[in-house]
This record gives C-alpha cells, sequence and structure tokens, in this order.
C-alpha cells in the first residue's frame, strides 16, 4: 500500500534531519501489482508536485523503466506518458521492505504494506 | 462512562476488540459518514477537480471510504495498528501509516490539496507520560507546524473532535493559528444536546501574506435546527446520502450509482485485482510508539 505516489511526497521526519532527508531509499522490497482506475485528469493536476528526478530512479530501483529521465511540458503529456505515469503512481505497490533515511539511516519498517512512522523518543523535533 | 482518551493511550484503546466493534457498529458507521460528508462540505474543494487529500487519525477507514465514493485520492495516518488492520481488511484505497501525529508529519511542502480528520483531535490533547515532548501543547505544536507546511496555499484542514472544555479549544486554536493557519471553530446544531458537532477549520493560505495587510478568512456557518437526520436509522441515512449527491456523483463511476452498486462495483474491481488471494494474517511489526530500530 506504499505506492510511489506517496513515497514522493515523503521525506525523513527525525529530529534534525532537514537536509538530503528524500528520497527515502527502498530496501528488501516485495512488490505487488494491482490494476488501478486510470485518471488522466488526477496525473496532470498531480504532477506539478512530483519530485521528478526521485520518482524515476525509484521506478527504476524498483525494475520499471517506463519513465523518461525529463518530465514532458504541460500540455505536452502524450496518452501513453500518461499511462505510463498511472502506473508508476498508483499501481507499483511495496507490500514488504523498508525505507531507509539517505541522511541519518533511520529505517522506516513496511509491513502488510504499511510503513511504521515512529519515531523513538529521542529522534522526535 | 468517561471519555475514551481517559481511559487509554489510542493505540491500547483501539486494540482488536474495540477496533471491530467500533468499525462493525452500524450506527457508529452511518454518524461517521454523516461527519465526514459535513467535513468534504467545509473543505470546499473545487468542483470537478481531482484532489489528493490527507486522512489524519483515518482509524479503520470509515472516513475514508466516503473519500473513496468521492472519488478522491488519499492518504492515511494512524496510531493505532489493530485500527489500521481492520482498514487493509476492508481494502480501503488510500495508503495507510502508522504513524503518531504528535510527532509531526514527514510529508514535502505542498503535497496535499486539503485534510480531514473526524473524532481525532481531542486524543492529542492527553499527556500519556511526563517528558517534555509529550506536553499537549508541544505535540500539537508539532503537528500543526508540519501540516501546515504539507498542504498546498489554497488548502483548507477540517477537524470535527469532541473538545473537553472551552479552555481545550482556546488551546488548540490559539496553536494552530500560531502555526500560520487561520480560521476557526464551527459549529453545528449548537441547540442541540445531542447532534451539537464541533468542526475546527482551518485554512492554509492564512499567515503567509508577505509584508501586507493579512487576508481575513471567512469562517463558514454552522448548521442551525436539532440535526434530525442523526436520529434516522442508517438506511434513511444512506438514502439521504445518495440522493444529496447529485453533482459530486458525476466524479464517481457513472452519476446514478447508488451506495449497493458502488460496493459491487469495488468488490468487483478487487476480485479482478486477485486481491482475495493476499494474506493478510500477519499482524505488522514494531507497534510500539517508543521501540528502538
Ligand atoms: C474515533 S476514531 C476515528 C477514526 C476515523 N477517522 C473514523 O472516522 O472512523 C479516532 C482515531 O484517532 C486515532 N488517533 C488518536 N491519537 C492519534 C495520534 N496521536 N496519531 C494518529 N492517530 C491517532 C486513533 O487511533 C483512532 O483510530
Ligand atoms: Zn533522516
Amino acid at each position: 500500500m506504499v505506492r510511489l505516489i506517496t513515497h514522493n511526497l515523503l521525506a525523513c521526519h527525525a529530529k534534525g534531519c532537514t537536509t538530503n532527508n528524500f528520497p527515502l531509499a527502498f530496501r528488501d522490497v516485495q512488490l505487488e501489482n494491482r490494476e488501478a482506475e486510470y485518471n488522466p485528469e488526477f496525473l496532470k493536476g498531480f504532477m506539478p508536485k512530483i519530485e521528478w528526478n526521485a520518482l524515476v530512479s525509484t521506478a527504476r530501483e524498483l525494475g520499471d523503466v517506463s519513465l523518461p529521465a525529463e518530465c514532458p511540458e504541460p500540455g505536452t503529456e502524450t496518452d501513453e506518458f500518461l499511462h505510463a505515469l498511472h502506473h508508476v503512481l498508483m499501481e507499483i505497490h511495496v507490500e514488504e521492505g523498508s525505507m531507509v533515511c539517505p541522511n541519518c539511516q533511520h529505517v522506516y519498517r513496511i509491513s502488510n504494506g504499511i510503513p511504521n512512522m515512529l519515531l523513538a523518543e529521542h529522534e522526535i523535533k | 462512562m468517561s471519555r475514551p482518551e481517559f481511559q487509554a493511550p489510542p493505540e491500547i484503546y483501539y486494540g482488536d476488540t474495540e477496533a471491530k466493534k467500533y468499525t462493525h457498529n452500524t450506527r457508529n458507521q452511518a454518524i461517521q459518514a454523516e461527519m465526514t460528508d459535513r467535513a468534504l462540505e467545509l473543505l470546499n474543494l473545487p468542483e470537478g477537480q481531482p484532489a489528493l487529500l490527507l486522512d489524519i487519525g483515518c482509524g479503520s477507514g470509515l472516513s475514508g471510504e466516503i473519500l473513496d465514493e468521492e472519488g478522491y485520492t488519499w492518504v492515511g495516518l494512524d496510531i493505532a495498528p489493530s485500527m489500521l488492520e481492520v482498514a487493509l481488511e476492508r481494502e480501503v484505497e488510500g495508503d495507510l501509516f502508522l504513524h503518531d501525529i504528535g510527532q509531526g508529519l514527514g510529508f514535502r511542502p505542498g503535497s496535499f490539496d486539503g485534510a480531514i480528520s473526524i473524532s481525532v483531535l481531542q486524543w492529542l490533547c492527553n499527556a500519556d507520560t511526563t517528558s517534555p515532548t509529550s506536553s499537549p501543547p508541544a505535540r500539537l505544536t508539532r503537528f500543526f507546524t508540519s501540516l501546515h507546511a504539507a498542504l498546498t496555499r489554497s488548502a483548507r484542514a477540517v477537524f470535527q473532535f469532541y473538545p473537553q472544555s472551552d479552555d481545550q479549544v482556546t488551546l488548540i486554536t490559539s496553536i494552530a493559528m500560531r502555526c500560520g493557519f487561520e480560521g476557526g471553530l464551527v459549529v453545528d446544531y449548537p441547540n442541540s444536546q445531542k447532534a451539537k458537532k464541533f468542526f475546527l477549520c482551518l485554512f492554509a493560505g492564512g499567515g503567509e501574506s508577505s509584508g501586507g495587510a493579512r487576508r481575513k478568512v471567512e469562517i463558514p456557518k454552522g448548521l442551525d435546527g436539532d440535526g434530525g437526520e442523526q436520529e434516522r436509522e442508517p438506511a434513511a441515512f444512506e438514502k439521504r446520502r445518495t440522493n444529496g449527491r447529485g453533482e459530486k456523483g458525476k466524479k464517481r463511476k457513472g452519476a446514478k450509482e447508488n451506495h449497493k452498486d458502488w460496493i459491487l462495483r469495488k468488490k468487483e474491481l478487487y476480485r479482478k485485482r486477485g486481491k482475495e488471494d493476499v494474506p493478510r494474517d500477519s499482524k505488522f511489526t514494531g507497534r510500539k510508539r517508543k521501540s528502538v530500530f
């Protein structure tokens, strides 16, 4: 249930971790593909929020190479591109594994599709 | 009976038994759905535009199911593993996170177009340890600051909650304002003991204006009357909801789809996805707030 749409929004929130805390790196993941309803309007609305480089590199790490290195300009998205984006953002689910902060190395475990974002007392801001 | 939030920390109070009881009680389902509908109304999202929403304290997904139904994409946060487990069983569409909102949120700036939170905020007002990081003002400040950052500038956040006192309303509201929000309390059915409901309605665009005078936001008006529908049976309630949702329904698949059709369609979608085969047996790990990783 962690999909790349949410992963792309997620940064480490541990105390003192304010730079280089995105994107969290996936480790030992188990993936599952689940069909989701295609909604091009939603995708176009969401595109300005995407950190494109992080999305492309994370998708590649998970074995999906369908996205172009450059994000198309608004209004120039092809159907093929939007379908690829739909699949990457909405249909790839990370079920097990973990996400590791590139800065402080905090490990957020994912179990049954649910990441554990709880911090220990000394990690709270 | 004393309030749930006085009895135990949320992740303990909403253990396996209570999570199931809470979720399967049809009267409770109807009340949570009704309040979610009202929160969405107060959220005042642009008509016909898809949005990404946050469901703060999503629990077992009773509020999230309404977001699914309305065609919104959402992310849910909750501190109680047993509630999230039930949400998985109910196959809600949102991405779920085990998260203590009092520790602050970890989303990039401008991630969400709006946030709802149904029957949660009162839980943040109880300290369950003596540690300074867990004082209610510290937790509320961390939460509102990080929420404000995670919202787009035009976003609102609407919290239905059960305040313990006027002082508590003042405390929560003043901290939210200090964290950059504008807005205030909306009270529905103020003259009815039974139906009276509190919604804290926050505007993220509020305190942001650079230099010039602050744009004054207009706080929505509460509903009058005695909230008659609150006392109706769930069946009647479903009817009202489907009928009342003419235009919004278009965003859902098929304008005239009623609730039952919607469930059937959703079930079909899951069968197509082969979700039934997905094992849901193991409890997810790391459920302690203070676990060391
Ligand atoms: C009454 S339930 C409401 C659930 C859901 N919004 C609904 O409408 O059915 C309150 C929820 O708030 C959650 N909660 C309480 N304190 C929390 C916190 N600090 N962080 C995240 N969730 C919390 C509880 O675990 C519980 O699931
Ligand atoms: Zn970190």
